[in-house]
């Protein structure tokens, strides 16, 4: 398994640079990757980054369509957040495996 | 430095429920990737974009060898000419679907539009259906020739449904 360093913290990722235990990331380690991104993380960000990880410990995997109609910020607007990419980048940020939902 | 942008531009002829999703799932999902995405409507394909229907689209019932009964049973064609069946099966797939966490028509466009998604009808369908721009969903980017059609698709790729 390839690791990466983010905020001097090693971790484990996959081939594509998502986190593989989310356990170990930290709000700073989601400050590097989002760099790594070109996204520097404001208030809204970071609701959208929490509301996922909230989900994903009780074991939920989000679409996008949940995700802009359930959390705090409506899918037009994760547009702009996250571009090109919304959930892809917000769970890699969130340090979330890949999601694979086509919604 | 930007990437290279890819953009796909995605044509539904059909009015077919399942048509109409292959070509909103295919458009919404290539926003998701960070792909830019168009979707043109033309001739039965319309229906997707018209107000009074797009949220009544069905599947066939006849001539629809893929459909099956809940139970995995083939679907008698037969069974299909009943008045009220294609009715029963289209709802049924759109309950299916919503647990799937799929959208209604009217908001699977929306989703797209809010994604930064274009959607436009196509002029000459339109003209044979005597459809206005009232008829459709309010939030189309435009009504194209299909000259038009290829000028905003150079470069993209082409996806036909």
């Amino acid at each position: 398994m390839p690791k990466k360093v983010y905020a001097s913290i090693e971790v484990e990722v996959d081939e594509e640079g998502y986190m593989v235990d989310m356990k170990q990331w930290t709000p700073e380690i989601a400050e590097a990757i989002a760099g790594e991104l070109g996204i520097s993380l404001t208030d809204r960000h970071w609701e959208v980054i929490n509301f996922l990880r909230e989900k994903a410990e009780k074991g939920e995997s989000l679409t996008l369509r949940k995700l802009g109609k359930t959390g705090p910020v409506p899918i037009k607007e994760l547009y702009q957040l996250f571009p090109n990419g919304p959930l892809k980048k917000a769970a890699k940020i969130a340090g979330l495996p890949k999601p694979r939902g086509c919604v | 430095m930007e990437e290279k942008k890819r953009k796909v531009c995605i044509i539904c002829s059909k009015a077919n429920l399942e048509d109409v999703y292959a070509a909103l799932i295919l458009a919404n999902g290539a926003r998701m990737e960070g792909i830019e995405a168009e979707i043109f409507f033309t001739f039965f394909g319309l229906d997707a974009i018209t107000k009074k229907r797009m949220d009544k689209l069905h599947t066939p019932v006849v001539g629809n060898p893929g459909l099956r009964m809940p139970g995995g049973l083939p679907f008698p064609t037969l069974l299909g000419i009943i008045p009220g069946v294609e009715a029963l099966v289209s709802s049924m797939m759109k309950k299916e679907m919503e647990k799937l966490d799929i959208p209604p028509v009217s908001e699977f466009l929306d989703m797209i539009k809010a994604a930064g998604g274009k959607i436009y009808a196509c002029k000459l369908a339109m003209e044979m259906f005597k459809l206005k721009k009232e008829d459709l969903y309010d939030d189309i980017d435009g009504i194209l020739t299909v000259g038009e059609f290829y000028q905003r698709a150079e470069g993209a790729q082409i996806i036909f449904v």
